[in-house]
This record gives C-alpha cells, structure tokens and sequence, in this order.
C-alpha cells in the first residue's frame, strides 16, 4: 500500500457515494441497538429500495446523544444541512425515505443546536460518519494517511517529538505526557519492545473506549502502528474486556481488512516496518485497568499489580519494553500526526491539551458522548451540552473518575475541566464517566457503592485493599442502616488516610476518594444518618434506628 | 527436555476440538490460558473441574495456576448457567436509575439471590459490573439481548415468560 494507493481508495470511495443523492446514516451503537436500530435499518433499505431516489442507507457508529436513539442523520448531497431524526423506528422508515428533498418529518426532528454547537470533536471525528466495518469509509476521511506519512517521511525520534510538542496527556485517567512516555520506550534497550492498547474500560458508567472501538476502529489501529513505528516496536496487543463482544467483532474485522490492504504485516508500505496486532480477551477484572495487572493478564495470569518500578516501559510484557496507552490515548495519535503537535497544542487549557470524550450519564436530559475542549466549565458540560437535569429536580453533584474518582458538588460546577482542577477538587479525570445525580441521591450510599465495587474488586494482593476496603464498606453500611456512630466516621477517615497512602496501586490508592469527596462536600449527609438517624434523600432504609428506637 | 504428550481429549464432544484448537492456534502457549478457559466458557456454557484439568494439562500450566486464574475472574463461572440468564447492569448509572431495585426484585421473584439459578434450572439471575450502555441506564440482559431503560413490570414479565416455558 502507497499513499498514491491510498488516495485511490479514497477516491473511489467518493466516487461510489457521489452516485447517491441522499444518504441515511442510521446510529447502531449499543444504546440505539438496544432500542431497534438494526430492525430500522432494514426497513429504511427496503423503503429506500422501494422509492425512486437514489439512498444510501449506511449503518455507523454512535452519533452521541443516546438518550434521543434511535438516531438517524441524512445527509444530501445538495443541501449543506444535515438532518437529524430522534427516536425513530421501523414504522417511520417510509416516512423518512419520502421526506427526502422535502420538508423534513415534523415529529422527528430533534434540534439539539446547544448539544453540538459546544463540542469540538477530534476522537469522534468520524462517528457517525463511516461504517465501522468498511476499511474505505475510513480511508475516504484521511484513515492510514497519517501513518503512511509517518511510515515515509518521518523518523522514529521525529515522531516522539510531535507527539510530546503536541501536549496529549494519557486519557487512561492519570495523564501521564504521552511524549514522554513514548521517549522513555523508544530508548529502552532491547530488540524486542511492545506496544499495548488498553481496552480494559472497567470504570461502570463509563462507555467511551467501547464507542471508539466499535464505532471507529482503524483508528485505534493506525494509533498503535504509528507508536509502534516510533517506539520501535513490530508486535501489538489490544487487551479488551469481555463485557464488550461487538467490539472485539468489529476489531477482529478491522485488523483483517488491515492485514488485507497490507496495511499491517511485513513491510508495510514497502518499508521495513513489520507491525500486528493480536487482540486479548479481559475476564472481568476492573484492577487490569492497572498497567501491570494487565501485563499479567496478557501473560495468562491471575490480574494482579506489581510493584513498580521497575515501570512498564523498561520490563513489560515478558520482560520486554512495553508502551500501553488506553484506547483514547492512541485513538488521538492519527489527527495528531496529519495536523501537527501544534495544532493540538493550541486546543484545550494550560496543562490539558487537546480534547476529552465523556460519557455523560445519570440524571441528565441528553445522555450519551460528548467531546469537549479541555478547560470547559463543568456546568456548561452539564446545563447547555447536557441539556440539565430533567424532571424539575435539582442538581446535587456530578460524579467523575469512576470509583477512583470523586463526586463534584453545584457550587464549584464553574472550574474548568482539566487534570489538575479535577485532582485538586477530590476527584481524578478518570477514563471520562460523568454521571449526574440530582436531589434523589443519597452520598453516603454513593459512598458506600463505590466502596463495595472496590472491595470486590480489591486482587487480595496487598493488606491495605484487602482489608481495608472492607472494613470501610461495614462502617459505611452502618451509617446507612442507622445504625453508625460518630466514632464509626472517625474511623472511617483514619482508614480512608491509610489505605491510600499504604495500597500497592491504584485502585486501593484511589479507592477511598469517593468516601473522602463526599465526606468533604456532603459532611452533613452523613451527620444527618449518624445524629438524626435520616436520610435527607429518602433513599437509605434505617432499619436498625428504628429497632434500637423500639 | 522431555517432550510430554499432550493428553487425549476427555471426551467424544466435538466442543472438545474447538477448544484443542484455540490452544493449537497459540502453539500451546502458557499465556493461552485465559484465551482457553473463554473458548470453554463459550462452548461448554460454564468451566468444571475436567475442562480445567484438561486445559491445564495440555497448556503445562499448573493445576493451582489454572484453578487460580478460573477462579480470580468474575467473567468465568463454574456453575452451569440456567435456560435462561437475566443479567441486570449494577454500574454506577444503572445504580443511581435504581437498578438496585430491580435486582431485589428479581431476587424475590425468583426466590434466588444474584449469582444462583433457579432450583429447576430455567433462570439464572446474574449481575454485570457495566455493559457500557449506561446512556440507557437501567440497563439488564435477556440471554444477552441488551434492553435499555427497563423498568420492573418488564422485567417480571419476561421473567414470568421464561419460568412458563
């Protein structure tokens, strides 16, 4: 494969969709999946078939705002405006295809001008756009080109230079400069080196890295060749959980037809490059996420961390010189090398560069997938991206970071979206879950959730984690039956300080944040269980309070 | 070093082959072993005692490593599943939209706790970390059909569907 090649496809690609008038660009992620997508996908064929007009149905990844799915944009060729349709189903599909170059279908039509008008899309920049399964759609819009650049005029050091002037910081959650961390492997002795994409998206309410690798995989897959290219590196994994079966499906594709247009492989591009790619199988482990849990995973092994250093990138996987970034990271690399490191540098704020995909949850108008320019105020991610909370309740804290992360209350929703902002109000940037509670959430028994998710996830391996989560998970159930004490809080505290500082990884390290977040910006909540024997959201049942009571 | 034989196939079951051949197509490498024991999973509906045992043999994985392994991932069950699985999404968006509800729900439907199978083996209750459809939250899965924003009626309906079967 040449660029000259590449062009071609891409041009005949152009070609194909020129001879259409209109296009229909049905959304079969796995929100709008869930709710028919594929029986109106073929019902918008056969109407398509069926009428005179020349229509493309295309089937694609998410186009963002799941709560509106099933969603479909058309597309024509005449007219600049896209439409976009909300909550479709199969019975609409005739509607819809008769519609064409007329007025629009009244009852579908979803304005989400204020959703959109804010988001800056980089990561997501073919979602919605290209069939997930088709190499040429993604060659069409730029795919491969930024690695056969690479691949032909660029060297290995030259490459690490972009990335580290570009600013991109890992999306994995603890943004760590992928520049850096790029050098540190691409100088690491040895002939064999490795190059891993983690797909271990175990943060619950996050769903970002699923979206991008079922709905836009070559680009995971030009990332890691490119950090291949420039880390020296001829062998890849993709480690992605089990939970996720369409995107294995669709990855599995994808590095076929890759393999097929010699796009992976021996002498790619008629160079000495050799680079493939096998994908790995998660079991469901939420500490793999950690970069040598997921190293013992690869290898066969029980997923549990190891102390570092030494770190990764010096003895991975069998010992060699392993770079892994998280699917986002990689997924960042293509628009990078085609655009230069500067013109992701000028995006997002002074020390986060670049822009974040969240997955936007909860109690919350338009759920689904944004990508925002980093340094964006959290409210303007919640009340104009997001749409607000529905159901005229009131906002009570959005949560980030998954269980590593912290729970955000109203009053600081005016910081700007950044690591260190995020670090400094209790919280981490996480993977990118966002999800919103209202008035109907009671912290203490966010608390105790997401202490209860990291005890049973807790490997075993080290003291701190094992125990201590445990023990904060009996004290936070006390408090929510009735039956805590203030000396049951005090302990708490003691135990959250110590397991953080005494964990071996990661996940114990940050697993008390969501106690300590809640305990900083709802410390009254917890008063109210302890003192008052009540939950202020009505959620908490206060059984034992009411038998010590009788 | 002496070559050990692999050992022969524990029975006629042709699900035996497919699960020979993930091992064949990693060179009966050690580190195939959570690739194996998936393939089982897959095949089987749930890993025992022979499966391990046949897996660790032919990859020269210790037995504790293999039953290790079997064990430390919640993915891997070592129950036959039931007829039927529903599995309730307990993320944290289906968590804050009450799925907490539905699994005890569920739980005294069936008269089963989460991870048990109903006494005459037509549903498993189960309960996933997250599906990653949480923009749809509550999320559950009907032998592995995703349904989004279910609520209890639904729920109990289905499952009435299934013991009625």
């Amino acid at each position: 494969m040449t660029i000259e090649e590449l062009e071609q496809i891409a041009k005949n690609v152009k070609q194909e969709n020129e001879k259409y008038d209109y296009e229909i660009n049905v959304c079969m992620d796995l929100a709008c999946a869930s709710q028919g997508a594929d029986k109106l996908k073929d019902a918008l064929v056969k109407a398509a078939e069926a009428g005179a007009k020349k229509v493309l149905v295309r089937r694609t990844g998410c186009m963002g705002p799941c709560s509106h799915g099933p969603l479909v944009r058309v597309d024509t060729r005449v007219d600049p405006d896209e439409r976009l349709y909300r909550r479709v189903n199969a019975s609409h599909a005739e509607a819809i295809v008769k519609s064409l170059g007329g007025v629009p279908v009244p009852e579908l039509q979803c304005n989400l001008n204020e959703h959109f008008d804010k988001q800056v899309r980089v990561v997501l920049e073919n979602a919605g756009y290209i069939d997930p399964e088709r190499i040429d759609d993604y060659i069409a819009r730029d795919g491969y080109k930024a690695l056969l650049t690479v691949l032909t005029e660029m060297t290995p050091s030259g490459v690490v230079h972009r990335i580290t002037e570009s600013g991109l910081r890992g999306r994995g959650g603890g943004g760590y400069p992928t520049g850096l961390k790029w050098g540190t492997v691409a100088k690491a002795a040895g002939d064999v080196k490795y190059v891993v994409c983690n797909g271990d998206e175990g943060d619950p309410g996050a769903f970002m890295d699923r979206s991008v690798m079922e709905g836009d995989p070559h680009r995971v897959i030009e990332g890691m060749a490119i950090a291949a290219y420039a880390v020296g590196a001829s062998k890849g994994f993709i480690y992605v959980r089990a939970e996720y079966p369409v995107a294995v499906a669709r990855l599995t594709t994808a590095l076929r037809e890759a393999r097929r247009h010699g796009l992976l492989g021996n002498n790619i591009c008629n160079t000495p490059f050799n680079f493939d790619v096998e994908i790995r199988l998660g079991a469901g482990a939420f500490v793999c996420g950690e970069e040598t849990a997921l190293i013992a995973s690869i290898e066969g092994r029980r997923g549990t961390p190891k102390p570092r250093p030494p770190y990764p990138a010096s003895s991975g996987l069998w010992g060699k010189p392993t770079l892994i970034n998280n699917v986002e990271t990689y997924a960042n690399i293509a628009p990078i090398v085609r655009n230069g490191g500067k013109w992701f540098f000028n995006m997002g704020s002074e020390r986060s560069k670049g822009t974040k995909v969240f997955a936007l949850t909860g109690k919350i108008a338009n759920t689904g997938l944004v990508e925002v320019p980093m340094g964006i105020k959290l409210r303007e991610i919640i009340e104009e991206i997001g749409g607000g909370v529905p159901d005229g309740h009131t906002f009570k804290a959005v949560q980030t970071g998954g269980p590593s992360g912290g729970c955000i209350p109203a009053d600081m929703l005016d910081v700007g979206v950044s690591y260190d902002a995020l670090l400094k109000m209790g919280s981490i940037m996480g993977s990118g879950g966002m999800i919103v509670m209202d008035d109907t959430s009671c912290m203490v028994n966010v608390a105790r959730f997401f202490i209860e998710f990291c005890m049973t996830e807790s490997c075993g391996k080290c003291i701190p984690c094992r125990a201590g989560t445990a023990q904060m998970f009996t004290l936070l159930t006390r408090i929510c039956d009735g039956s805590g004490t203030m000396d049951d809080l005090a302990l708490l505290e003691d135990l959250c300080s110590t397991v953080k500082e005494t964990s071996l990884c990661g996940l114990g390290q940050t697993a008390p944040n969501p106690v300590l977040s809640t305990l900083k910006y709802f410390r009254n909540e917890y008063i109210e269980h302890i003192v008052h024997k009540r939950c202020p959201a009505g959620v908490c049942n206060m059984q034992a309070a009411v038998e010590v009571m009788a | 070093m002496p070559v050990i034989a692999p050992p022969p196939l524990p029975s006629e079951d042709k699900r035996w082959k497919i699960v020979n051949g993930t091992m064949r197509k990693n060179g009966f490498a050690r580190h195939a072993l959570i690739e194996t024991l998936h393939t089982v999973q897959s095949s089987f509906g749930y890993l025992d005692d022979d499966s391990i045992r046949f897996v660790a043999l032919s990859l020269h994985v210790p037995l504790s490593q293999a039953y290790g392994v079997a064990t430390f991932y919640h993915y891997f069950t070592l129950k036959p599943p039931g007829k039927h699985t529903l599995t309730v999404c307990a993320g944290t968006a289906c968590y804050i939209k009450g799925a907490d509800k539905l699994i005890a729900a569920a739980e005294k439907h069936l008269c089963i706790k989460q991870g048990q199978t109903t006494p005459d083996g037509q549903v498993s209750l189960m309960v996933a970390r997250c599906v990653g459809a949480c923009s749809r939250a509550p999320v559950a899965l009907c032998d592995g059909e995703v349904a989004g924003e279910v609520n209890e009626k639904q729920m109990l309906e289905q499952l009435e569907r299934w013991k009625a079967e």
